[in-house]
């Protein structure tokens, strides 16, 4: 097994509050890994770090090495812009643009210089029908897409993350404005997308982690208290404080 | 959809390769943002720039003007020579003028508007006419001043009829700022007092109108400026005299209009230079001290 | 009861502070228009807003010629202004860092709070002589006063501008960096678009501070009642045409100013209606936005 990102003994900080405190994980490529914690341990930010999200933040500091496929991602040789390309990310609210279904997805091909009309068609169709969401909007392509339904607006959200074509996917509680049938296709959607990315998940729904992700990471305080694979986390964990979240006698 | 998407990135690698034709694009985007930066900061730099080149050229021809001669004696052959002494005494004589009438207005306007009325049409057309009357032109105002102050309500070229013009400028300033202080008084305050039996009035004169002090204040202070730099809606409404203004119904000439005066007639460099610099000045202070209560009363918001 | 009857007072009192506001505008309606009239009945409605000769000495009120001055000022005040102001409310919403904001918006509100009386004598001394020697003629210029214009408008269009910018969700922001789209990428792509209709509210205050403003331009368009050749060409504005020639006019030329402030009052009103519209549309279209 192959891991894509290579955290270790990873620090952040906000101006003088400490957050993530010797974060160690491996991500392994081409599987999905959730992240399961309490709120405010740190999860966000953990995953925001991972393609650098948090540079918009001026206060922000970290310590340690990210390497993603053997490389510091904070390296000042490393653009940011480019990592970002390699890691794309889904957020917690569906947070289309303001444009047309095509124009979201087409977004990132353009921006990333490529204008010409024919291959743009393709790219957005094929993203679309990656996203499990080709049949409900092909024949509204070019309405705005603050006209679909929360669920389509996430799905349409993924289509245009995966339109850049990154390696990996961070997902920050992707389904947690969603209803349970939209839940669903996302995750059905994240089943399919394991065999071209990795994804990293972030979720407070137990059932979801063990029905979408092989490894699991519990973070509590702003630390890993325990990772491996789902099925055994969520069986026999070994921390007690694991054992007490998944089992929702937590706080 | 795999291989789709490898063939994809292999061909996007080839073309960034063999660049141009099928890219059609001409500067990288990395590129674009370097230079954007370069542009972003000559704008800002451009404009403290002009800020400094302009006032730091009044002060610089304008201070060694100033001495106390200056400063509290009459204009000598139309100003010539001599001071601005009752320049300086017009100017805050208009505005006190202006704003004794404008603030009650405003501000009791500001109160209906955030705690009196919904938003019916009839609020909105007062809304309207409040936008309306802050972008009237000045000169506008001052045909104004002169057909009704001065002419139809028969007050001639006065200090009453150039502060009462000046009045009617002053308003939209001080309502639209006091209306939001007003507004951003937290619901909590005004229930706590109507929870303890207080009336509305009395809510809004023992809680809400305190709270909103400063906000109010610098409505005040705003106009207050406005009325001090405005110079086309007084040039027809307060005459032209050179000797101290004492009654309101006698005539002025203010700072900005001898300036104007100075400058345009060609009369003394010198002179102008000096009243440019101490209606600067004046300016400046209201900036400030604006901009003081301002920073305090956020930070006392922020605080809570 | 008498705690009632006070509330009732009170708050007919207020009323009447707020409607103040409509009555003044009204009034000032009223009487220019009242003023202005008869000039315009004298000249014929035609021939006063396109005459193209105003001369007072032959009872000529043409005010073509400064409808464009002020249009032409304005055009090209708008043309300088509103880049760098746009620019200007990037750099200050979404670049300068917190230092730079720090200088920025007080330069920017001192650059706005600084008299017009004060741009006109600093053009006067210094921009009429300096465009006197860069570009030959008099130095008295359209081009002059759309200068110092340029200046007293930016602050106007920046501020609110930049206000539209920092409304604009964050959420857009993110998603479009997630794509690997730069900074800069995004603010064009992203944030300007959606903010656009607070810009083109911000741009149309602009215009009407420009075509209101005065004292600055009196002192340095040289004020000529003709339709200008070339913008280094001297022009009169209308608010120009008021100042100057209100200190003796006397019958119907005293009307005739009047006239120019109907004028003006028209335009002004005609571009707060517009920028109402566009600001009901972009409350309309909050949501299901569509830009
Ligand atoms: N931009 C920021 N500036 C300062 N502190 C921040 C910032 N973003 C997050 N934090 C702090 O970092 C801590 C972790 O936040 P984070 O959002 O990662 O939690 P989380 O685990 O994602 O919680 P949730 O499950 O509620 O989303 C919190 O205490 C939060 O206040
Ligand atoms: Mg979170």
């Amino acid at each position: 097994m192959e891991n894509i990102f290579e955290v270790k003994d990873l620090n952040t900080y906000f101006g003088d509050s400490h957050i993530l405190k010797g974060v160690n994980l491996s991500v392994p490529k081409n599987e999905v890994t959730s992240v399961i914690g309490p709120s405010g341990t740190g999860k966000s930010v953990f995953l925001r770090t991972l393609n650098r999200m948090n540079d918009v933040i001026s206060t922000f500091r970290k310590e340690g090495d990210i390497l993603l496929d053997g490389q510091e991602i904070y390296d000042p040789k490393i653009d940011a812009v480019d990592l970002r390309k390699r890691v794309g990310m889904v957020f917690q609210k569906p947070n289309p643009f303001p444009k047309s279904i095509f124009e979201n997805v087409a977004y990132g091909m353009r921006v990333h210089g490529d204008n010409n009309k024919k291959r743009l068609q393709e790219k957005v169709e094929s993203s679309l029908k990656g996203a499990a969401l080709w049949n409900e909007v092909k024949d509204k392509i070019d309405e705005s897409a603050m006209s679909l339904s929360g669920g389509q607006q996430q799905r349409l959200c993924i289509a245009r993350t995966i339109a850049v074509e990154p390696e990996v996917i961070l997902m920050d509680e992707p389904c947690s404005a969603l209803d349970p049938i939209s839940t669903t296709k996302i995750e059905d959607l994240i089943h399919q997308l394991k065999n071209d990315f990795t994804i990293v998940i972030v979720t407070h729904n137990m059932q979801q982690a063990t029905r979408v992700s092989k490894y699991t990471a519990f973070f509590l305080e702003g630390k890993v208290v325990e990772k491996g694979l789902t099925d055994k986390i969520f069986i026999e964990p070994e921390d007690k404080r694991t054992e007490d979240y998944i089992t929702g006698r937590f706080g | 959809m795999g291989e789709d998407i490898y063939e994809y990135s292999a061909d996007i690698g080839k073309r960034y390769f063999y660049g141009g034709l099928t890219l059609n694009r001409i500067i990288s985007p990395k590129y674009a943002q370097k230079i954007m930066n370069v542009v972003f900061w000559g704008v800002g730099i451009l404009a403290v720039a002009i800020l400094v080149i302009v006032i730091g050229y009044i002060l610089y021809h304008g201070l060694p003007q100033i001495n106390l001669t200056f400063l509290f004696t009459s204009p000598i052959n139309d100003g010539r020579s001599g001071g601005i002494f009752p320049m300086i005494i017009s100017t805050f004589y208009i505005t006190i003028v202006a704003l004794v009438v404008a603030a009650p207005l405003g501000v009791m306007a500001a109160i209906f508007l955030a705690e009196y009325s919904g938003e019916n049409n009839f609020v909105k057309s007062i809304r309207f006419a409040t936008e309306t009357l802050a972008s009237v032109p000045s000169i506008v105002f001052g045909l104004f001043g002169l057909a009704f102050f001065v002419v139809f309500l028969q007050i001639g070229f006065s200090v009453l009829s150039g502060g009462l013009t000046l009045a009617m400028m002053a308003i939209p300033t001080i309502l639209r700022t006091s209306e939001v202080a007003i507004e951003t008084v937290p619901q909590s305050y005004k229930e706590g007092s109507m929870a303890l039996g207080s009336s509305k009035w009395q809510t809004i004169y023992r809680v809400v109108i305190p709270a909103a002090i400063p906000g109010i204040m610098t409505g005040i202070l705003l106009g207050m400026a406005r009325a001090v730099e405005e110079t086309a809606a007084i040039l027809y409404t307060v005459g032209a005299s050179f000797s101290v203004p004492v009654s309101l119904f006698d005539s002025a000439t203010p700072l900005s209009l001898h300036l104007y005066n100075l400058a345009v007639e060609g009369i003394s460099l010198p002179n102008a230079y000096g009243t440019a610099a101490v209606l600067v000045i004046i300016i400046l202070i209201i900036t400030v001290t604006t901009n003081y209560m301002v920073e305090r009363y956020t930070k006392k918001m922020m605080g809570r | 009861m008498a705690r009632n009857w006070e509330e009732y007072i009170i708050e007919k009192i207020l009323l009447l502070a707020a409607i103040s506001s409509v009555i003044i505008i009204l009034l000032i309606i009223g009487f220019v228009v009242a003023q202005g009239l008869p000039a315009i009945q004298f000249t014929g409605f035609i021939n006063f807003i396109f005459g193209m000769n105003w001369n007072p000495e032959y009872n000529l009120y043409g005010v073509f010629p400064m409808i464009v001055g002020s249009l032409g000022i304005m055009a090209l005040a708008l043309l300088f202004a509103v880049p760098l102001s746009i620019l200007g409310a990037m750099f200050l919403a979404e670049v300068a860092p917190r230092a730079m904001r720090r200088i920025l918006r007080p330069t920017i509100q001192t650059l706005a709070g600084i008299p017009s009386v004060i741009y006109g004598f600093f053009g006067l001394i210094v921009l009429v002589p300096f465009m006197r020697v860069h570009f030959g003629g008099s130095g008295f210029s359209m081009l002059t006063a759309s200068i110092i214009l340029t200046v007293m408008v930016l602050p106007t269009i920046l501020t609110i501008s930049e206000d539209a910018l920092k409304s604009i969700p964050l959420e857009y922001k993110e998603a479009s960096l997630a794509l690997g789209a730069t900074h800069w990428q995004t603010i064009k792509n992203v944030i300007f678009p959606a903010a656009i209709p607070g810009v083109i509210t911000a741009i149309i205050l602009g215009m009407g501070r420009a075509i209101g403003e005065t004292m600055a331009v009196i002192m340095v368009a040289g004020n000529v009642p003709v339709i200008p050749g070339s913008i280094l060409e001297p022009v009169r504005a209308l608010t120009s045409n008021i100042a100057l020639e209100m200190g003796y006019a006397v019958g119907i030329h005293y009307n005739a100013l009047f006239a120019t402030g109907i004028v003006l009052l028209g335009l002004i009103i005609f571009l707060l209606v517009i920028a109402n519209y566009i600001n009901y549309k972009r409350r309309v279209t909050i949501g299901g936005g569509y830009l």
